[in-house]
């Protein structure tokens, strides 16, 4: 009994490694594919990789912002990773989190005059709202209608950007300007901005995002939703025969996802902007994707992947002040051959299988001889 | 006579050439799908199909050979997602988003190399833009798919990868060469697609110039529930949208108020979703649409 418990733990552990290592593999290989363009195109990789961290860590006020862009990630991460756990894709972190900007500024613009107490938690409560909405509609219509996830959300993102637009013109349009912008929010809804960070737009929200991952976390292992989101994940079959309802978890979890996703409005709207504006977003929904693939679907690696792809972030910026050639846009070459060096599996299994045969081959060799 | 004329000259034509570009690309993605291979890369293969087109069209002059560049360029990025899908059986929807953001990458890379600037390609001389060949050429593309979809052995076997791999793996046929197939296909359609943009629409590259169409011509071909002929029209229909949100700007139909452009934006989504949810009659993916090769 305690044997097999320990083998068991073992093979757990032996398994988790491996991921540990086709995970770093993969980011390993992206990064050095993506410094390889950079070398065709006449830099020096370490100056760029330089570049890259110095940008990112290199001061106060750099870190200020690389966490500035690190907190969208870890929620959109969130809204990805959850919905992965029950087996659904979630592209459509871009739309729940646009829906969930506006609707903060909606409520922000509705009650002007509420207290310092309430304001910030109910508008935040807002932002969840109006993504779980949006991310719960994408769970009701597989569950109900049985239509895929993955288009509904691409369809949705494309909605969702036409209406945030539309209620920003026409309900709460600024008279000041030609573009889609919406008034300003009162004061007492700004988020303060740590005074160490210089400047950096970033406060007590990466508090609450740190919080939040490990609270998921903790409860997607221990809680019975999380049970039940694994067992939906992994076999949907067995977990019917369990008594999950599948089409249940389907509904929660996107609803869940979304409204993690809704909440990336906390740092542009409420920390930022002070307004729905186009553009708040730097593609937040579709990097946590990649942020969730990197953190394999597990809450506490999205806080790390997070920061990996927001440190990229935030370094491309100085890539065209400090060199000739590059542009910001050489970060979107490692971004995708990150995703693609982590997707490619069976790649690092083939590796594994491969050197593990070198090495018994080598053994071999030395017992005969 | 008046109102034929008006309606070839501010409907037909019009239409027919907005939805040149997503009839391409849908059609690429069918086949592709059909092999039993997701497809949401489009949007990555059209962005650096219009810019190669571009490119090439501008040194040489020679809009066919732009058209060809921009056949390879789509090309060389499906071949990556195929390595990617194919031969390290990775995720198709991961696979498909990194392609996506590699693609929105490569197009400024090259152009602040060649042309010193990340938004756009200078203007292309007239002599390098087409005026009518597209339309052609997308007509033998139409025709060549909808007689391969139920005609000949080809294409009974490309849907055969897609709904049955095992039965057509026992038959003697590689699944794995007949998606490999399927994404080149959807790559040098793709490329097409770009090149209809840079070379026939407009006559030059302007930054992410696919702005969301390989996505509207995914949502064309599950409209057209993986056929090539209702995925013709549904590219058709798109178009009219598309056509609509330039004609109804300003127009006012009911109350005193013009018609907001948003409402018109999201129409073709709307649709797609209606049409998938299964209020208009459900639509079927090929069954084994998005599973590793069989062998």
């Amino acid at each position: 009994m305690t044997n097999g418990f320990r083998s068991s733990m073992l093979i757990s552990l032996r398994m988790s490694l491996r991921n540990i290592a086709k995970t770093f593999l993969g980011i390993g290989t992206g990064l050095a594919l993506g410094l390889l363009v950079a070398w065709f195109a006449g830099e020096s990789p370490f100056h760029v990789l330089k570049i890259l961290l110095t940008s990112a860590f290199g001061s106060s006020y750099s870190f200020g912002m690389t966490l500035f862009y690190a907190v969208p990630l870890i929620f959109t991460g969130i809204a990805v990773a959850i919905p992965y756990r029950a087996g659904l894709f979630n592209i459509g972190a871009e739309g729940q989190l646009t829906i969930g900007s506006i609707c903060s500024v909606l409520f922000c613009v509705a009650f002007p005059d509420l207290g310092t107490p309430w304001a910030i938690p109910l508008a935040a409560i807002a932002a969840f709202a109006g993504g779980a909405l949006w991310g719960g509609l994408v769970g009701w219509l597989k569950a109900r209608r049985g239509s895929h996830e993955v288009i509904t959300t691409i369809m949705l993102n494309f909605i969702g950007a036409a209406l945030a637009s539309y209620i920003a013109l026409y309900w709460i349009k600024d008279p000041m300007t030609q573009d889609v912008e919406s008034i300003r929010i009162a004061p007492q809804y700004f988020l303060k901005a740590w005074n160490f960070l210089e400047g950096a737009p970033i406060g007590w929200v990466v508090a609450f995002a740190v919080l939040a991952c490990l609270v998921l976390d903790w409860v997607l292992h221990f809680g019975s939703f999380g049970y039940s989101l694994k067992a939906v994940g992994s076999n949907e079959r067995a977990s019917e025969l369990a008594g999950i309802r599948k089409e249940k978890i389907w509904i929660q979890s996107m609803a869940l996802g979304g409204g993690f996703a809704g909440l990336v409005g906390l740092v542009t709207v409420l920390g930022h902007a002070h307004r729905y504006k186009i553009g708040l977003s730097a593609d937040f929904g579709f990097m946590g994707i990649a942020v969730a693939l990197v953190a394999r679907g597990r809450i506490l690696n999205v806080l790390w992947s997070a920061l990996l792809f927001a440190a990229l972030q935030k370094g491309a910026g100085d890539l065209e002040i400090e060199t000739d050639t590059l542009t910001r846009d050489l970060v979107y070459w490692i971004q995708g051959l990150i995703i693609l060096g982590v997707a490619a599996e069976s790649m690092w299994d083939g590796l594994f299988h491969f050197i593990r045969k070198v090495i018994h081959q080598i053994r071999r060799g030395r017992a005969t001889s | 006579m008046q109102i034929i004329d008006y309606i070839f000259s501010a409907w037909f034509f019009p239409v027919l050439r907005v939805s040149a570009p997503l009839m391409f690309a849908a059609l690429g993605g069918l086949w592709c799908e059909r092999s039993g291979v997701i497809q949401i890369g489009l949007e990555g293969f059209m962005n650096v199909g219009a810019f190669a087109a571009a490119c090439v069209a501008l040194s040489t002059h020679n809009p066919w050979l732009g058209w060809l560049a921009g056949m390879a360029a789509g090309l060389v990025l499906a071949s990556i997602y195929g390595v990617s899908v194919i031969r390290f059986k990775s995720n198709q929807i991961v696979a498909g988003m990194a392609i996506n953001i590699l693609a929105i990458g490569i197009p400024p890379s090259f152009s602040v190399w060649l042309f010193e600037s990340t938004s756009s390609t200078p203007q292309l001389p007239v002599e390098a833009t087409f005026s009518v060949a597209p339309l052609w050429i997308l007509l033998v593309v139409v025709v060549l798919s909808a007689w391969f979809f139920s005609n000949g052995a080809w294409g009974l076997r490309m849907i055969f990868a897609g709904e049955h791999p095992e039965a057509l793996e026992s038959s003697g046929v590689s699944v794995t060469w007949k998606r490999w197939q399927g994404v080149w296909i959807a790559g040098i359609l793709a490329g097409c697609a770009g090149a209809t943009l840079s070379l026939y629409l407009s006559s030059s590259y302007s930054r992410s110039m696919s702005a969301g169409r390989g996505f509207i011509a995914l949502a064309a071909l599950i409209l057209g529930r993986w056929r090539p002929i209702p995925t013709v029209f549904a590219c058709l229909l798109f178009g009219v949208t598309e056509i609509l949100q330039t004609r109804l700007q300003g127009v006012v139909i009911w109350g005193t108020e013009p018609v907001p452009v948003q409402w018109i934006q999201m129409l073709p989504y709307a649709i797609t979703i209606f049409v998938l949810a299964g209020f208009v009659g459900r639509a079927k993916a090929p069954k084994a649409l998005g599973t590793s090769s069989a062998n």
